[in-house]
């Protein structure tokens, strides 16, 4: 091991770059010490060491240059007036203090800019700065030189929508809870021993006190329950919302009823209480990773601007949108062709990895058709559009009706279920109750009645769902499994058939295995392949590369590359080979293998080197634990080269289906489905997306769980992958917890419904009864959760 | 005893007041976020916000 990057913490290896006597891992994170230091922002260093980003490759160029672009830049800006111009930016590598404390005093870098502050959850910077002392680009190009590389689209608009429901729930909270303790204040004596003693004037005054605080909880703060019990309603559907809405109105007008007349204080005590409750629970269960996306759409992997190349020649940035057929455009190094085109470039070398699962990129020659989403990898190239942007394979595909049966998933959950039941029973109780005094004391049959709907009023068994899931959802992330809501759970208990997708979900889509065939080779043979290999960025050289050991590599004279046929080069005055068959031995005759690259050294062949793909660490046991509970499928994009692997590791059961297209994945899903099955989707890439969308539950495996993930009910860290079967395995536990937690509820139902039938529930035992079970409810639900999943990992 | 009523009203207005305070401050956007404020209270005030040009001016003097 060398000494550890002062910029990344990474290892530098054995020829670190030296800058005043520090060692750094690369030029890049040398850059950025420099910047800091120049401008005596070093401390970023001291905050927390080694905290910085490391980018690999940062070649800006006119990358940015669109920002310069009026129309481009109003859309981004968030506010531009009088001189000051203010814009919101997504970083999605912000992770620290250091973080923070840099960003916010980003105006030492920079002049021009008045205010930098950072909103760490979203993952956001707010930055405000004078337009006519510096522009958005240089700011974002200022940005990038530090390696905070901001991710900009157009859509950005949709995490500040959830921020206001948010909002408007903690205000709700606020509300209720203040109503809550003042009732309470008012409803004390009651509690007491002696209380019945209390002055009617004062017992009158309380009473109205309570009733007014209450009218803002009953009218306001419950609202959605209304709402959504009305809405399930109009589809003849009894959620668990009804019997809620029922007893709160119940509730409040009981109370109205005995206040007004003069007969008690009421049970608003109880009423705030449950809707302060209700809403915590609510609160605790809407608990969403607001910094990660999990409804993207094509619009947000593709470019905001493309470099359109006018008549004349000149190159100017336009908002995709204003892309038409028929126009020039420029496409350079990893940037993805926006929509379908035809190559005017010579050759190009596209990786359709994000869109087919194919790992290797793919050689064209000028007149082919690209399709979007394509990568172009290498030097830039120009293309003529040939389809607009809406009117492309791949966002036709997305644009199909895939619009997620969420409402089918919502009507299937238990809580449903049950309320339905729930409500029906107890209408009949309360209904007989009624009827049974209107013939023995008619003065008891309303209240009766009122009573059992009162205490019946299903608190604890609506705060059941979000305090278990909910908590749930949380011990999965703090094990790197993130998903979208606590629905999510349920679902992912039913699952009878998992469907893998291959390259980048069940394969690490960059690092290939490389074994070699042939002679054995010398440590200097194999230091001069890895000197060669070196200096290619094709990912079958860079899997050689990585596969073999050794340092101090020898110098590479006369290196050159020949797309899609090998590299060559002289190393000490030996001619060295590397590539396709044709290339390597000057003849077409027999296979030619994509993933067979030989090797020409010392004036002969020495034999190939085979690539494999190399799966995912844990894989196996993935696979073991899923397949007691569903059927197993892999749908790849890829050729079936590497079938024979598959097979082993998945068993004869495991039906496997290689050159898969998009639709051909998504196609699938829906057979599943059709024969019932539930299922659960795994992939990574835009190929998935359509088959990702039309599963029950789709999981999107991520290295870095902040970018490029397709829409999808919940991501997983790549590294926590293996764990994948315990956290399905999980969510059963997590139903059972709810089952015991219904049991407990309505346990407490039917000890308040025993009062209530005979006509004696009192304020008092009501007042006890409901705060009692809901409190034992979610403390059972929630501990029980914690401490079982401390079982995974 | 109608003193309880008047210590009743006030004790409602306080809170009333406190409520009142939460709601601006949820409005504000306070609760947004919960965790970058207690960092950023650690750091020290060492570069004004307000004139960074003039704080670059100072310290190049110093370093004259």
């Amino acid at each position: 091991m060398g000494q550890k990057c002062v910029h990344c913490g990474e290892d530098c290896g054995r020829n670190p770059v030296m800058w005043d006597e520090k060692p750094f891992c690369c030029y890049g994170c040398k850059t950025v010490y420099q910047i800091l230091n120049e401008k005596k922002l070093d401390k970023y260093y001291e905050i927390q060491p080694m905290s910085g980003i490391k980018v690999d490759r940062q070649d800006v160029g006119d990358k940015y240059a669109y920002l310069d672009n009026e129309e481009i830049a109003g859309k981004l800006l968030e506010f531009s007036d009088s001189g000051v111009g203010k814009i919101t930016l997504f970083i999605p590598t912000i992770h620290c203090a250091s973080c923070i404390w840099l960003l916010e005093n980003l105006n030492t870098l920079d002049a021009g800019i008045i205010r930098s502050s950072v909103n760490f959850p979203n993952k956001q910077v707010s930055i405000t700065f004078k337009p006519e002392k510096v522009s958005l680009r240089r700011i974002v190009e200022m940005l990038v030189s530090i390696h905070y590389v901001p991710e900009i689209n157009l859509e950005q608009q949709q995490g500040r929508d959830t921020g206001k429901s948010e909002r408007t729930l903690l205000i709700k909270i606020g509300i209720a809870g203040f109503s809550l303790m003042n009732v309470m204040l008012y409803n004390f004596p009651e509690y007491l021993p002696g209380g019945e003693h209390l002055s009617p004037m004062f017992l009158r005054f309380f009473g109205w006190m309570s009733m007014l605080l209450a009218v803002p909880v009953v009218f306001y703060c419950a609202n959605d329950y209304y709402l959504s019990a009305y809405k399930a309603l109009k589809h003849k559907i009894v959620n668990i919302d009804l019997p809620i809405s029922i007893g709160i109105f119940t509730l409040f007008f009981q109370s109205v009823f005995d206040v007004t007349t003069g007969q008690g204080i009421g049970y608003m005590d109880s009423l705030t209480g449950l809707v302060f409750f209700l809403l915590i629970g609510k609160w605790y269960q809407g608990k969403t990773y607001r910094a990660l996306s999990f409804e993207r759409d094509y619009k947000s992997y593709f470019p905001v601007a493309v470099t359109l190349i006018g008549e004349d020649g000149g190159r100017t940035a336009i908002p995709l949108a204003r892309l038409k057929e028929n126009d020039e455009i420029q496409i350079r190094n990893q940037e993805l062709v926006p929509s379908d085109a035809e190559l005017l470039s010579e050759s190009a070398n596209i990786d359709y990895s994000f869109v087919t699962g194919e790992a290797l990129p793919v050689e064209k020659k000028k007149g082919d058709m690209i399709y979007a989403g394509g990568r172009q990898v290498g030097s830039s190239i120009r293309l003529k559009v040939l389809k607009s942007v809406e009117q492309s394979y791949l966002t036709q595909l997305w644009n199909q009706d895939t619009a997620k049966q969420s409402g089918i998933s919502h009507l299937d959950t238990v809580i449903n279920k049950v309320s339905e039941y729930f409500t029906v029973v107890v209408l009949l109780v309360s209904a007989s109750a009624g009827g049974y005094w209107l013939f023995n004391n008619s003065s008891l049959a309303i209240f009766a009645f009122t009573s059992v709907l009162i205490i019946a009023c299903p608190c604890a068994l609506a705060l059941t769902v979000p305090f278990t899931f909910g908590s749930t959802m949380r011990a999965f992330g703090r094990k790197g499994f993130y998903i979208k809501n606590t629905g999510v759970i349920e679902n992912l208990n039913k699952i009878d058939a998992v469907v893998f997708d291959k390259t980048g979900t069940i394969t690490l889509s960059h690092r290939m295995k490389a074994r070699f065939f042939g002679d054995m080779l010398t440590d200097r043979q194999k230091l001069m392949i890895k000197a060669l290999t070196s200096h290619s960025a094709h990912p079958l050289s860079q899997s050689i590369f990585h596969s073999l050991k050794g340092e101090a590599l020898p110098e590479v004279i006369s290196f050159q590359e020949i797309p899609a046929m090998g590299i060559g080069g002289v190393i000490n005055g030996t001619r060295v080979n590397i590539g396709s068959k044709t290339f390597v031995m000057g003849t077409k005759s027999g296979s030619d293998a994509a993933t067979h690259v030989y090797v020409f050294l010392d004036d002969r062949v020495l034999g190939y080197f085979q690539i494999e793909n190399q799966y995912r660490s844990g894989l196996q046991q993935v696979i073991a634990g899923l397949k007691k509970r569903a059927d197993l499928y892999l749908l790849s994009g890829d050729n079936d080269a590497e079938k024979a692997n598959i097979q082993h590791i998945f068993g004869q059961q495991t039906g496997l289906r290689f050159n898969q297209s998009p639709t051909d994945k998504r196609d699938f899903i829906q057979k599943l489905k059709r024969e019932g099955k539930t299922v659960l989707m795994i992939g990574d890439g835009l190929n998935d997306a359509g088959a990702l969308l039309e599963s029950h539950v789709g999981l999107t495996i991520a290295d870095d769980i902040y970018n490029f993930s397709p829409a999808c009910d919940g991501i997983i860290e790549a590294s926590q992958f293996g764990l994948l079967h315990r956290f399905i395995g999980f969510t059963r536990k997590s139903m059972n917890i709810v089952y015991i937690s219904f049991f407990i509820s309505f346990l407490y139902n039917v000890i308040g419904i025993g009062f209530a039938v005979q006509g004696n529930l009192s304020p008092l035992v009501a007042a006890i009864l409901m705060p009692i079970s809901s409190v034992s409810v979610v403390a059972f639900a929630s501990l029980s959760v914690k401490y079982l999943s401390k079982d995974i990992h | 005893m109608s003193v309880i009523i008047v210590l009743v009203i006030i004790g409602v207005i306080v809170a009333g007041g406190f409520l009142g305070a939460f709601i601006w401050a949820v409005k504000s956007g306070q609760y947004d976020d919960t965790y970058s404020p207690a960092i950023r209270m650690l750091f020290d005030d060492t570069h004004p916000v307000d004139e960074p040009v003039e704080w670059q001016e100072e310290e190049k003097s110093e370093t004259n």
